[in-house]
C-alpha cells in the first residue's frame, strides 16, 4: 500500500484522484505551446529531410561502404529500446505487484507507444525505396515470392509489429475506464468524444470482471514480449559474424540497455511533466527514488556487459575482435566510445547515493547523460564495428553524419515530442482507476477491509 | 449529442447510491440472500468485497487468451514452414525447414493473437449484457458506489426501504 510512499497516510479521497487527474486535461499553459511548438518545428525538419530523401534518394546520407547501417539504425535502435522501460513498469511492475508502478505507468506505457511508433519509421526510413516497404510482409503476390524467415530483418519485422500492436492495445485498454471517468464529469463535445472513446464502458461488475482478468493476461502476455523485443533487435547483429556483433551476450546486454535507456527518457519526461501538469502530490520523491533504483540496477548490468564484451574480445584470442575492441577506446572514434563508457558505466554509478536518487535535478541532468550514452552505446556497436569489418583496406571509410542523417534524428525527437505532449493534454496521464484501487473506500465500520 | 442507435429497452428497477463500501457490500448481500439475483455494480476501479459479494467467479476471458495464444502459434509454424516449402530458396546452406528461426516469428505470433483475442473475449464477453438498458449515475466512475436491482413496480416500496437501511444515500427508480 504504498501510493505515495511508504507509512504514508493518504488523505486523499476517490473524488479528489479524478479531479485532480482531470485538471491536468484542462487549458495548458504558455511553457506547454512552447514545447509543442518546439516538437513540431523538430518533426517539420525531419519531413522535409525526409522528402528530400525521397525526392533524391539516400545517397544524402552519410553512408560510407562497408558502413552501410549507420545513423538510421543507430536511432532505430535507440527508440526500440526507449520503448522498454514502459513495458517495464506498466507490465513486469504489475505481474510483481509493486504498487509504486501505478502513478507513472500510464505515462511511462503512452512513452512506450510513441517511441515504438518512432522506431518504426527507421528501417523505412533507412530502406531505400521507402513506398515499398510493405514487400517485407509475408503477402500472397504475383511470383508467389515469400520473405526469407531465415533472416534477422524478418524476425525483427514481427517482433516490432507485434510490439506496437500490443502496447499500443495495453495502453488503450488501460485508458478505457479512465476515459469513461473524463466523460462523467465533462460537458458538450468534449462528453460526446470522450463518451464515444469509452466504448460504453461503465464499471459494472461485470466490465471489471472480464476486465481486471484481461489485463492481468495482457501484461503476462507483454512481460515476455519485452523482453524478446530487443532479443530480436540484438540478433539482427549478433547473428551476423561482424567482429564487435558477433556475441552471444547480446540479448540480455541489449534488454538491460534498452530498459536503462527507458527509465532515462522516463526521467527527462516526468520530471518537467509532474511540474507543469501540479501532480507533485502523485508522482513524489518516492516515484524518482524507485526510478532511479532501477536506472541503478540495469546501469550496473551494463557496467558488467560492456567489461564482459572486452573482456570475452580479449579471451577469444581473435586478432579481429581485439582490434575492433581496441579502437573502440582507442580509435579514431574513441570520443563515442568514451561518450558510451561514461555516460552508461560511470554516471549510472553516482545513483548510489540517495542525496542524488532524491535530488530531481541531478536526476535529469543524469537522464540527459543516458539519453545520450545509450545513443552513442549504439552507434559505437553498429557503425564504429561497420567501419572495421573484413577489408582492412577499407578501414578509413568512416561514416560521415550529414544534415539528412541530423535532420530525421531531430524530426524522430519531434515525432516523438508532438505525440506525447498532445496524449498528456488530452488522457489521464496517471491512471484515475488504479489510483484509486489502492484508496480504500469510505466504511461505515471502523476497521473492516480484508486487504487494509 | 447522441448516435442514432436503436433504443434499447429499460430494465425497471431501484438506482441505489452508496458512498461507503461495506453498505453496499450489505445491500449486495441482502438482496441476493433475498431472491434478487439481477444486480448490476458500479464501481469506479475494480473491488475485490464486491466481487465476493456478487459471488462471482473467475473469468472465461482466460479461455480467449489460450486459443488466441495457441492458434498464433500454430500459424506462426504453420505459415513459415509452408511458405518455406512452398518456393524452396537455398538460403546460407541451411534446411529450407529451419525450425530454430521459425520460433523467433512463432513466438511473436503467439503474444499478437493471444493479446488480441483477449480483447475480442473483453468485447464479446462484455457485449453479452449489453442489450438492455440499465440506469446509470455519471458519479459511479467517481467516488460513489452504485447497486441496479430489477424489480417489478410492486416491490419497490419495500426494497427501497431495504436498501436505506443498508445504508444507500440516495435511491431512484428506473421505470420501462
Amino acid at each position: 500500500m504504498a501510493v505515495i510512499a511508504p507509512n504514508f497516510t493518504i488523505t486523499q479521497t476517490h473524488a479528489d484522484v479524478t479531479r485532480d487527474v482531470i485538471a491536468t486535461l484542462e487549458r495548458p499553459n504558455r511553457g506547454y505551446y512552447l514545447a509543442l511548438f518546439g516538437a513540431v518545428g523538430l518533426f517539420l525538419i525531419g519531413l522535409v529531410t525526409f522528402v528530400v530523401l525521397l525526392h533524391d534518394g539516400l545517397g544524402h546520407a552519410g553512408y560510407t561502404p562497408p558502413v552501410m547501417w549507420a545513423v538510421y539504425i543507430t536511432t532505430f535502435v535507440f527508440w526500440v529500446g526507449i520503448g522498454h522501460a514502459g513495458t517495464l513498469i506498466s507490465a513486469i511492475l504489475y505481474l510483481f505487484r509493486s504498487p509504486w508502478r501505478t502513478a507513472v505507468y500510464r505515462a511511462t506505457e503512452a512513452m512506450t507507444v510513441f517511441a515504438v511508433m518512432t522506431a518504426g519509421l527507421f528501417p523505412i526510413i533507412h530502406i531505400g525505396r521507402q513506398w515499398v516497404f510493405y514487400w517485407l510482409l509475408p503477402y500472397p503476390n504475383q511470383r508467389y515470392l515469400w520473405p526469407n524467415f531465415k533472416s534477422p530483418l524478418m524476425w525483427d519485422v514481427f517482433a516490432i509489429s507485434t510490439y506496437l500492436t500490443v502496447s499500443t492495445t495495453f495502453l488503450i485498454f488501460g485508458l478505457i475506464p479512465d476515459v469513461a471517468a473524463v466523460r462523467d464529469k465533462a460537458t458538450g463535445w468534449r462528453k460526446f468524444i470522450y463518451g464515444q472513446l469509452s466504448l460504453g464502458w461503465q464499471g459494472t461488475d461485470t466490465q471489471w470482471r472480464h476486465y481486471s482478468r484481461a489485463y492481468l493476461y495482457l501484461a503476462a502476455l507483454a512481460t515476455p514480449l519485452v523482453l524478446s523485443v530487443h532479443s530480436v533487435v540484438s540478433w539482427d547483429f549478433a547473428s551476423s559474424i561482424v567482429p564487435g556483433w558477433h556475441g552471444t551476450i547480446f540479448a540480455p546486454y541489449f534488454v538491460a540497455g534498452a530498459i536503462y535507456s527507458g527509465i532515462g527518457m522516463v526521467l527527462t519526461l516526468l520530471i518537467p511533466l509532474r511540474k507543469a501538469l501540479r501532480l507533485e502530490h502523485m508522482i513524489t520523491e518516492y516515484h524518482f527514488d524507485n526510478l532511479a533504483k532501477l536506472t541503478l540496477l540495469t546501469g550496473c548490468i551494463l557496467f558488467y556487459a560492456y567489461s564482459m564484451e572486452y573482456f570475452v574480445a580479449w579471451y577469444s584470442g581473435n586478432t579481429f575482435e581485439q582490434t575492433t575492441f581496441y579502437l573502440r577506446p582507442f580509435g579514431p572514434d574513441w570520443w563515442a566510445g568514451w561518450a558510451m563508457i561514461t555516460c552508461n558505466a560511470f554516471v549510472s554509478q553516482l545513483l548510489w547515493f540517495r542525496k542524488i536518487r532524491t535530488n530531481l535535478t541531478a536526476l535529469f541532468v543524469i537522464s540527459i547523460f543516458i539519453n545520450i550514452g545509450m545513443w552513442f552505446e549504439r552507434y559505437v556497436i553498429i557503425a564504429s564495428s561497420l567501419a572495421n569489418d573484413y577489408m582492412p583496406w577499407a578501414w578509413d571509410h568512416r561514416l560521415n553524419p550529414t544534415w539528412a542523417d541530423w535532420g530525421i534524428l531531430a524530426g524522430s525527437f519531434g515525432w516523438f515530442g508532438m505525440y506525447f505532449l498532445l496524449f498528456a493534454r488530452t488522457f489521464p496521464i496517471v491512471a484515475i482507476q488504479e489510483i484509486k484501487e489502492m484508496i480504500p473506500l469510505p466504511r461505515r465500520r471502523a476497521g473492516g477491509g480484508h486487504h487494509s | 449529442m447522441k448516435l442514432p442507435l436503436p433504443k434499447r429497452p429499460v430494465v425497471p428497477g431501484l438506482l441505489a447510491s452508496f458512498e461507503h463500501i461495506d453498505a453496499a457490500t450489505d445491500a449486495i448481500r441482502t438482496l441476493r440472500s433475498g431472491g434478487h439475483r439481477d444486480l448490476t455494480v458500479y464501481t469506479a476501479s475494480p473491488n475485490h468485497e464486491v466481487e465476493e459479494a456478487m459471488g462471482h467467479t473467475s473469468s472465461p476471458v482466460r479461455l480467449f487468451t489460450l486459443v488466441g495464444g495457441l492458434t498464433g502459434c500454430a500459424a506462426g509454424f504453420a505459415m513459415t514452414i509452408w511458405m518455406s516449402r512452398d518456393w524452396p530458396v537455398l538460403v546460407g546452406g541451411k534446411p529450407i525447414v529451419s525450425i530454430p528461426p521459425y520460433v523467433v516469428i512463432a513466438f511473436e505470433l503467439t503474444i499478437l493473437v493471444g493479446a488480441l483475442a483477449t480483447l475480442f473475449g473483453v468485447a464479446v464477453l462484455s457485449l453479452l449484457k449489453a442489450g438492455r438498458k440499465i440506469a446509470y449515475d455519471p458519479r459511479f466512475t467517481d467516488d460513489r458506489i452504485g447497486v441496479f436491482v430489477a424489480a417489478r413496480p410492486n416491490q419497490a416500496v419495500a426494497l427501497e426501504r431495504m436498501l436505506r437501511e443498508a445504508g444507500a444515500v440516495e435511491v431512484t427508480h428506473a421505470a420501462a
